[in-house]
């Protein structure tokens, strides 16, 4: 299932050539991108889309992290992302106009991944002690509590310091002189525009780094030991909750850097379930599991097919989201059913059948 | 009587959620597959009644019995088609997202036959309020329905398991697929009749919702569905009884969070009573333990 985890840790010649193949492949849909930005030939609605890709890719890759190289279904990826978004907008609100905006934005995207990240361990412990679905279903609980809370949550600012409350904006008692940063369900207006394409790709490169490194790493092998037989890998030594807690809340940071960018993305920023539900957590696994669990590079390129797909079918209109629904369904009957594997095996010894026999040998 | 009367209305909407959660869970733990599109099945249940009622003006009885009958070709085709391909999958998360998939489909199909905008339901009950302690405390028909036939359901199913050799059979696929081919039980159809009652049930459950809730759009299903989920694993996934104290159990919580607490942190009191009893006891309140061999 996993080709990284095949392949033997010695072979760092090979395990680099693959890395690199990935990262190149960012780089050069980078630069086809802004080859056609710069000779027009992307439409406005194409440019608007920009973005989102580098957030989905971006959770993508992180939500990888945990079903595929930790093993564990995560289906509240979308909760770490709501938290860096308003952790990241919060922060940009209030310090607004005090720092430049390069070192601000910066500063943002920290915050978001550290209160994601923390976020990830605080909802980990108790989580990663429970096991498959149950598992899945808790980290969707909590997912749907982050953007509950959020959407009931009140914080304004006046001269004698900051206000909070749960219940409404009167209820904040500020002075007059007050301004209300988190608005309950309307969420955080006017948070600065600093998101753009080449940020999104620097940002994606850099969660590239560290999820490729952590995967070929000492860590990243115990990880995935874990997720091969825990039992086992205990046996030997390794410490499960850390390691867990690990994968996990690195997973969750990288998903609340993309909740920075998302927010910076945005004037408005609301908790709706439309892209903190679990509808949107939902979609990303949906990523995941296209692009091939456990796959990085795989993630990438079905988090970007399937973000264009809708856009590229707005042509059918009304039938577009009939359509892409179906050939999900297609797509995975036709990668993980049985017996079409079976089929594409025989198609392949009978057109490919050298280079079969030659590659692989034992499975 | 604020409290009784939150009670039943909190028994009536965890009677639905019941209902919906023994589809579910007989779904799981027959197949061992989360079926996300079983929210939406609901969903085309509702639509079929309201074509039939309200478009189409026919009895609101033939209209149940055809929804029952169209969700059980849509549960089947669904199994059919989509689920049973992948049944012996590399990985159980390939059959979860094509449920997805098919959910979005479902979805999208309603969208373009019905459209976006928000229909009213009429509701197919025709019994009267009761009104008790000189008009203090009532209880609408609706709720009186609800949880009687969450109660008809939940008595038939539990002697169907029991007693019916398909039942058994039911049991029996649940416990080891293997050994009850080896017993001469069709293992293919018996998941085919798992899913069958599975989606007749969230026919019910989709009429039963409406008549109480009377708003339908493509996405009514979806909500409630997750919900169930939640009821099947609170009470532990794959046990019938557990689905029903969970789906019970919800429903009261629901009902009382949204009254003494806040309205709009009720999804959130839900999900975090979850959390606890699946943190105490991690196979939910009447699941089983498995212990793990090496």
């Amino acid at each position: 299932m996993n080709k990284m985890s095949k392949k033997f840790p010695g072979k760092m010649n090979k395990i680099s050539k693959n890395n690199f193949i990935t990262y190149l492949l960012v780089l050069v849909l980078y630069i086809v991108i802004q080859v056609l930005l710069a000779t027009g030939n992307v439409s406005s609605l194409m440019e608007g889309l920009l973005v989102p890709l580098c957030i989905y890719v971006m959770l993508a890759v992180s939500l990888n992290l945990t079903v595929g190289i930790l093993g564990e279904l995560s289906l509240g990826h979308a909760g770490f992302m709501c938290v860096g978004a308003f952790s990241g907008a919060f922060f940009s609100k209030c310090i607004n106009g005090a720092m430049p905006d390069a070192l601000r934005f910066i500063i943002a995207l920290l915050i978001g991944a550290l209160m994601a990240g923390i976020f990830g361990i605080l909802i980990g412990i108790p989580v990663l002690r429970l096991k498959g679905d149950y598992l899945a279903i808790v980290t969707l609980a909590f997912g749907e509590i982050i953007k509950n809370l959020v959407n009931v949550m009140y914080i304004g600012r006046d001269g004698n310091g900051f206000h909070f409350s749960m219940k409404d904006f009167l209820s904040l008692n500020m002075e007059a002189d007050g301004e209300v940063i988190v608005n309950g369900a309307q969420g955080i207006t006017g948070t600065p525009h600093d998101a753009n394409f080449t940020i999104g790709v620097v940002l994606i490169f850099l969660s590239l780094v560290i999820v490729l490194n952590l995967i070929h790493s000492r860590a990243g092998r115990a990880i995935m030991s874990i997720r091969d037989n825990r039992i086992a890998a205990e046996s030997i030594g390794i410490n499960i909750t850390k390691y867990k807690l690990m994968a996990f809340s690195i997973s969750a940071a990288i998903a609340g850097v993309a909740g920075v960018l998302y927010a910076h993305n945005l004037s408005t920023l609301t908790a709706l379930p439309k892209n903190f539900g679990y509808n949107m957590s939902i979609m990303i696994l949906v990523f995941v599991v296209l692009g091939g669990i456990g796959n990085i590079r795989g993630s990438i390129i079905s988090a970007i097919v399937l973000t264009l797909l809708p856009e590229l079918l707005r042509g059918l209109s009304d039938y577009r989201m009939l359509i892409y629904a179906i050939v999900l369904i297609v797509m995975m009957l036709f990668n993980w059913s049985p017996k079409a594997n079976e089929w594409k095996e025989q198609v392949k010894e009978k057109y490919f059948s050298r280079r079969v026999s030659k590659g692989k040998g034992v499975k | 009587m604020s409290f009784i009367s939150y009670l039943i209305n909190g028994i009536s909407l965890g009677s639905v959620y019941a209902i919906i959660a023994l589809g579910y869970t007989m779904v799981y733990g027959i197949a061992k597959m989360l079926n996300f599109a079983h929210g939406d099945v609901i969903m085309v249940g509702a639509f079929t009644v309201f074509t039939i009622v309200s478009t189409l003006g026919l009895p609101p009885a033939l209209g149940i019995l055809v929804a029952i009958i169209v969700c059980t070709v849509f549960g089947i085709t669904i199994e059919r088609v989509a689920y049973k391909p992948l049944r012996n999958a590399a990985s159980p998360l390939a059959v979860l997202i094509t449920a997805i998939g098919v959910s979005y489909l479902l979805q999208n199909l309603a969208l373009i036959i019905f459209g976006a905008n928000t229909k009213s339901f009429t509701s197919v009950v025709a019994v009267k309020p009761l009104k008790l302690a000189e008009g203090n405390l009532v209880i609408s028909g609706e709720t009186i329905v609800t949880i009687i036939v969450g109660i008809a359901v939940m008595i038939i199913l539990s002697l169907f398991i029991s007693k019916a050799k398909a039942g058994q059979a039911m049991l029996a696929v649940a416990e080891d697929k293997g050994a009850a081919q080896l017993m001469g039980i069709n293992v293919n159809k018996t998941i085919a009749l798992t899913f069958a009652i599975g989606s007749a049930l969230a026919a019910v459950a989709g009429v039963l919702l409406c008549s109480a809730y009377p708003s339908l759009t493509p996405y009514t299903g979806a909500m409630p569905g997750i919900k169930a989920f939640v009821a099947a694993v609170f009470g532990g996934i794959g046990s019938i009884p557990g689905a029903m104290i969970g789906g019970i159990l919800l429903g009261i919580i629901e009902i009382f969070g949204k009254a003494y607490i806040s309205s709009q942190m009720a999804d959130a009191i839900v999900f975090a009573v979850l959390i606890i009893v699946l943190l105490v006891k991690p196979t939910g309140i009447l699941g089983k333990k498995i212990q793990e061999k090496v």
